[in-house]
């Protein structure tokens, strides 16, 4: 062999090295793709990148595999006109077809009703303009995944202190002393995180896992604390209970920054109970989300305007002002709501030592305290006090769908934001900290529609496809209080449902509640698998038909870059490109990358050319809008007004002059302009000039208390951030969750919900947090069903993505369900016994997996590695088909009706406040499978066939890739 | 003499298996190159990789460790594979300490394998031939690359920064600092290959909260009166 001293790799064949944005998972992290003859050679890191600093996971390192998968759909296809849905038997049309075919079908839809077109898309990072073309459709019925994500997360953060986990915020893990992660899963922000719990431990800090399992981050955790399933809530409470009684909270931050020292009317006989008092006289910020003309009770003077210099206000007490309205402080009220949550309390529920729990408070009361961080940074709060430095309580958290999975997990988000803010952690230096564009108000402005008129034929639809309801007026339902949207979003059933409900649309347009739908137009959302609950009955009811022998959903159309299980069920396929072949945006007006010191955007520029007959989705899109007469994509005389998405993301702005686009660098003539500015037809060269990623940094001074800093919110509103600059106090007691709950007793004018819902309203719309069983849990038996289930996903998949990726289906081609041996001796099974697992929807087979790192009463496996068989190109026998399995044909998209049939069709398996799906509320049995039984996993389906167009290669025992030579004969 | 090597850090590996797709991403297309796939999209996929991260867990519950446990080829300074090699296939660099393969020589005989006490090494079970770790041989050694990119990739994409990469035999090298300071200790050692590579334990920060530190004046409970004198009847309105 030659010494590789002596060549460098560089100049073999001939190299090229292009910078874009990774997507194999939603981290974003900028990359440059090396290429060698035109094959990518080496995907790295790219060091100068904001969000990754040059790491690159176990994905983005396999992005090559990604290019060459067999799975890649290649061409549109049409269903066999005498094929069943579900056979996967098509045949090759061209994109005038495919395009001529949507065009006339769905120009028929808008022209008659805009609601018999339904578009959802799964993890697509592109939702500005999938939202964008379902307005101007005329449709409600458009969502993306978040329903059936973390939408607990986002709302429960967001109605509590304008902000969230993830892409809207995180833990400053630079500064923190002590950090707390509590039910994370592994593939969240995951690069970012890896880096900073790396630095962080090495700095010496403490870090405490609250997980029923310890995997991944947890297994690098100074302590781990195991803990029951759906049962956080009542860790939080019962910690909140600790430090309010040893007085281990921040007063200060509590009084000037959220609404604790707010006084609450306190009469249960009054209408206006519940409701914060709020003095008339008081001029106000018109149309303002939380005007601040509510009362203190100062210790001398009695009953002030909030924020009266020199006023000390009281936390606690009892009050009469001088009209006669008794008023309690909200911290009161939080007070009297957590007496009953004691640790020992807590305890019983969660299966944490009252003694641990106590620890827990003490050590973050204490850390909070007495590490107090100071920054030598002036700023100017919103009440004109100058501080001569920021100043902040080293105690960070991080949460994620561990928490939001459940149907009492808005409530469960409820308690964290308001431990941490009990903490005084909130934008503050070793705490959680913001990314733009949040903060935002409590709600952010944007509200759905409000009434069936805002779905009109051959019209754009009046409002947002979603929004943040902040009164009943902004629920989107007819005069009877009942849903307008086919997934029930926004009713009175899931008031707060921000994120959509992605995972009833299959059933709701089946059964034809509220009303039957004609075209269901899924983009990159595997609902046929493992993006689907009940996914067995998902799947019949995609191939169902009515009494007439029509399918009782008449068009599925199906987006996707890879043969999925959806793709067999589709009528129309539509073959999208890889990462790696396409232009895109990570837009501030969707999820961009921001960064805590200041707004982040980043774009993606094509590397390779799309293979086969592959367009980006993006383009499709625009050329439909442009085909339908949408407004926004075509010109005053009717002719498509984009060529394509790179020049419509350059030259649209969100309404004539706005200044607003999708890309928020380098705007102006000039591109001299950040957030707001004219478009700049060079937009996209300077993106490529500057590694594909846009970031601009704030002052130090706009850096942190944003929610409160008048410098920065001022900045914000006049780079068109936000349309307030008024301050964001945090909201420990929920005054918007309490007009809902008005309503439904009676007590308000305006929209009641339906007599059926009153109760459920009054009881989960209540303003303070509050433990409660899982809903499914309360209906089924706990003494047949005693194990909770659980999946989370390894580090590296992402979703189901990857099994066709021929690397990382060898780190994991099948999954086991992992049992504590306590639990599954009790079963007399044994480490890798075949198993059965049972909910009371049905049971899968499985092999079991001894872990002695997951609590008792849980049993989990990798979601996403089973596969049905023949799907992603994958052979029929392989394991992911027949080892593996999918837990989610056991977890309901309804809770159980237990034989009762009330007329009225079931609730979805969710939140009752935001319709997040109730993944991890599944309770299951297991029992050992009979020796003679066949050893593979059940259910299984007929092999599905590969489409036209997927690799035409001979399947051969060995594929050995060299860049610039694989697949060259 | 110069040995390269790699400390990993046991303390920051969250299993993510970022050095494992890296390593193979680079080194398929280069020197060592091609790393096989059989059955890519089959049942019972196996393949050849440089570098595997085995996951395992210790103790019992709730006193569990779970365990992130990178391997790879380490580089042995007595390295029992190059003796056992009847072509001179296997080698050790004088000039790095690298053990490397030459293919050209190598006649798939497995001696090595079975020679190493750590099971790094990686048939080809198409090429019929050894492979294993080269530390990117064909990185660390070409000067056109800038030198902060002269590393192994697994080095270059680690998340965690876990794997520190140097000259062990540099007394003020980062690597040999790690391991002074930090406990880092070597693998079987029993065996006298004296491995180049290192790891570095588990390390856990405590909190010690005393009672005193629950008692402070300026506890905020004090600004807040507990109890409200409403008129009711009370002790000293009836005793004597």
């Amino acid at each position: 062999m030659k010494d590789p001293a002596a060549h460098p790799d560089r100049d073999i064949g001939h190299t090229e090295v292009k910078e874009t944005t990774c997507y194999m998972c939603a981290c974003r992290c900028g990359i440059r793709v090396h290429l060698r003859d035109g094959q990518v050679r080496y995907i790295e890191g790219n060091p100068n990148h904001p969000l990754n600093h040059g790491v690159i996971c176990a994905k983005g390192s396999s992005g090559i595999m990604k290019q060459i998968s067999p799975a890649r759909l290649t061409k549109p296809l049409r269903r066999k006109a005498n094929a069943r849905r579900g056979e996967s038997q098509f045949e090759e049309i061209s994109w005038d077809e495919a395009m001529d075919l949507l065009t006339e079908r769905l120009g028929r839809l808008r022209a008659e009703d805009p609601r018999q077109f339904a578009l959802f898309t799964g993890r697509d990072q592109m939702q500005a303009l999938t939202g964008m073309f379902a307005k101007q459709f005329g449709t409600p019925n458009y969502a993306a995944h978040g329903g059936f994500c973390s939408v607990n997360m986002a709302a429960g953060m967001i109605y509590s202190i304008g902000g969230s986990f993830w892409e809207f915020g995180g833990p400053d893990l630079e500064r923190a002393k002590l950090f707390v992660m509590i039910g994370t899963a592994e593939d969240h922000h995951s690069n970012p995180l890896k880096v900073q719990i790396s630095k962080f431990k090495r700095r010496g800090g403490r870090f405490v896992s609250i997980n029923p399992v310890r995997t991944g981050y947890s297994a690098i955790a100074d302590e781990w604390v195991p803990i029951r399933p759906g049962t956080d809530g009542a860790l939080f409470l019962a910690l909140i209970h600790e430090l309010l009684k040893v007085g281990l909270f921040d007063r200060d931050f509590l009084i000037q920054y959220t609404n604790a020292a707010e006084l609450v009317i306190d009469d249960p006989d009054r209408d206006d109970h519940g409701m914060f008092y709020r003095d008339p006289e008081t001029p106000i910020t018109e149309g303002c989300t939380d005007p601040q003309n509510k009362l203190w009770w100062d210790r001398e003077r009695g009953a002030v305007l909030t924020h009266t210099k020199g006023a000390d206000p009281r936390l606690m007490g009892s009050f009469t002002l001088a009209d006669g309205t008794p008023v309690k402080p909200s911290f009161q009220l939080l007070k009297d709501r957590v007496e009953r949550y004691t640790p020992e309390w807590a305890e019983g529920i969660t299966g944490i030592p009252a003694a641990t729990i106590r620890r827990l408070a003490y050590e973050m009361g204490v850390t909070a305290r007495d590490q107090k961080i100071e920054l030598p940074i002036t700023w100017t709060d919103c009440w004109d006090n100058e501080h001569d430095s920021v100043t902040g309580n080293p105690v960070a958290f991080h949460a994620m769908r561990g928490l939001a999975a459940h149907s009492n997990g808005f409530h469960t988000i409820r308690a964290l934001s308001i431990l941490m803010t009990v903490l005084g952690t909130i934008d503050r230096p070793g705490g959680f900290r913001h990314r733009a564009p949040f903060p935002r108000p409590i709600p952010p402005c944007p509200k759905p529609p409000n009434s069936p008129e805002a779905v009109q034929p051959n019209t754009p639809l009046d409002g947002l496809p979603l929004g943040w309801p902040a009164t009943p007026e902004d629920l989107f339902v007819d005069a009877d209080g009942e849903p307008v949207r086919i997934d029930k979003a926004f009713s009175w059933e899931y008031p707060l449902s921000v994120h959509g409900m992605m995972h009833n649309v299959i059933t709701n347009a089946w059964r034809g509640d509220p009303y039957p739908i004609d075209t269901l137009f899924l983009f990159m959302a595997n609902m046929a698998w493992n993006s689907s609950m009940n996914t067995t009955e998902a799947r019949r009811m995609l191939a169902d038909l009515d009494e007439h022998g029509n399918y009782r959903i008449p068009f599925l159309v199906v987006c996707d870059t890879f043969a999925s299980e959806t793709v067999a069920f589709a009528d129309l396929v539509l073959p999208d490109t890889t990462y790696l072949e396409r232009h895109d945006v990570l837009s501030m007006l969707d999820r961009p990358i921001s960064e805590f010191d200041g707004p982040v955007d980043a774009v993606r520029l094509p590397v390779l050319p799309p293979k086969g007959e592959c367009r980006p989705f993006q383009d499709v899109l625009i050329e439909l809008g442009g085909r339908l007469g949408l407004p926004a994509f075509t010109t005053a005389d009717g002719r498509p007004k984009y060529r394509n998405y790179p020049d419509f993301v350059v030259n649209y702005e969100t309404s004539p002059g706005s200044g607003i686009g999708f890309l928020a660098g380098w705007r102006g003539e000039f591109g001299d302009k950040v957030l707001k500015g004219e478009p700049n037809p060079r937009q996209w060269e300077q993106y490529a000039a500057n590694g594909c990623v846009f970031h601009h940094e704030l002052p130090r001074s706009y850096q942190y208390m944003r929610n409160w800093n008048k410098g920065y919110l001022h900045w914000a509103r006049a780079h068109a951030l936000t349309r307030w600059a008024e301050p964001i106090t945090l909201h420990l007691y929920s005054e918007v969750l309490n007009r809902f709950r008005a309503a439904a007793l009676g007590k308000r004018p305006g929209r009641r919900p339906p007599e059926r819902l009153r109760e459920r309203i009054a009881t989960y719309f209540d303003p303070l947090p509050f433990y409660y069983e899982p809903l499914e849990t309360q209906l089924i038996d706990k003494i047949r069903y005693p194990l909770n289930a659980l999946t989370q996903r390894p580090m590296a998949m992402y979703h189901s993505w990857d099994s066709q990726n021929a690397w990382l289906r060898q780190i994991h081609s099948h999954n086991y369900l992992f049992v504590n041996p306590q639990t599954a001796l009790a079963q007399d099974i044994a480490d890798g016994d075949w198993i059965w697992v049972e909910s009371h929807l049905g049971q899968v087979r499985c092999m079991c997996r001894y872990s002695e790192a997951v609590e008792p009463g849980t049993v989990w496996t990798w979601n996403a590695i089973g596969k049905a068989a023949g799907a992603w190109a994958l052979s029929a026998d392989a394991d992911e088909a027949k080892k593996g399995f999918l837990l989610n044909h056991l977890i309901g998209e309804e809770l159980p009706t237990n034989g009762t049939h009330s007329g009225v069709p079931p609730f979805s398996n969710s939140d009752p406040i935001t319709g997040q799906a109730a993944w991890y509320d599944v309770r299951v049995r297991i029992s050992r499978a009979e020796v003679q039984e066949p050893r593979i996993s059940e259910p299984q389906f007929p092999p599905m066939r590969p489409v036209p167009g997927q690799a035409s290669r001979p399947r051969t025992r060995w594929q050995a890739y060299v860049a610039g030579l694989f697949d060259r004969h | 003499m110069t040995q390269l090597a790699l400390v990993i850090d046991l303390n920051v590996c969250v299993g993510c298996h970022a050095c494992v797709t890296s390593c193979k991403q680079w080194n398929t297309s280069g020197w060592a190159g091609p790393m096989v796939d059989e059955n890519p999209y089959g049942a019972d996929p196996t393949g050849t990789f440089f570098n595997r991260v085995q996951t395992f867990e210790v103790g019992h519950y709730p006193a569990t460790e779970t365990v992130h446990f990178p391997k790879s080829c380490l580089h042995c300074e007595d390295p029992p594979c190059v003796p056992v090699c009847p072509t001179g296939a296997s080698y050790k660099r004088e000039d790095n300490g690298v053990v490397l393969v030459d293919y050209d020589k190598c006649i798939g005989c497995k001696y090595c394998s079975w020679a190493c006490p750590y099971g790094v090494r990686e048939l080809d079970a198409q090429q019929k031939v050894m492979k294993k770790c080269t530390l990117c041989i064909d990185r660390i050694t070409d000067q056109t690359l800038p030198e902060s990119e002269r590393k192994p990739a697994c080095v270059l994409a680690c998340p965690t920064n876990a794997r520190l990469y140097g000259d062990v035999h540099d007394p003020d090298s980062e690597v040999s600092i790690a391991i002074r300071e930090r406990g880092g200790y070597a693998l079987m050692p029993e065996w006298g290959t004296r491995p180049a590579n290192h790891y570095l334990p588990r390390r856990k920060t405590y909190m010690h909260v005393s009672p005193e530190e629950l008692q402070r004046a300026d506890n905020p409970l004090t600004k807040e009166d507990l109890t409200v004198y409403t008129g009711e009847e009370t002790l000293d309105d009836v005793t004597w």
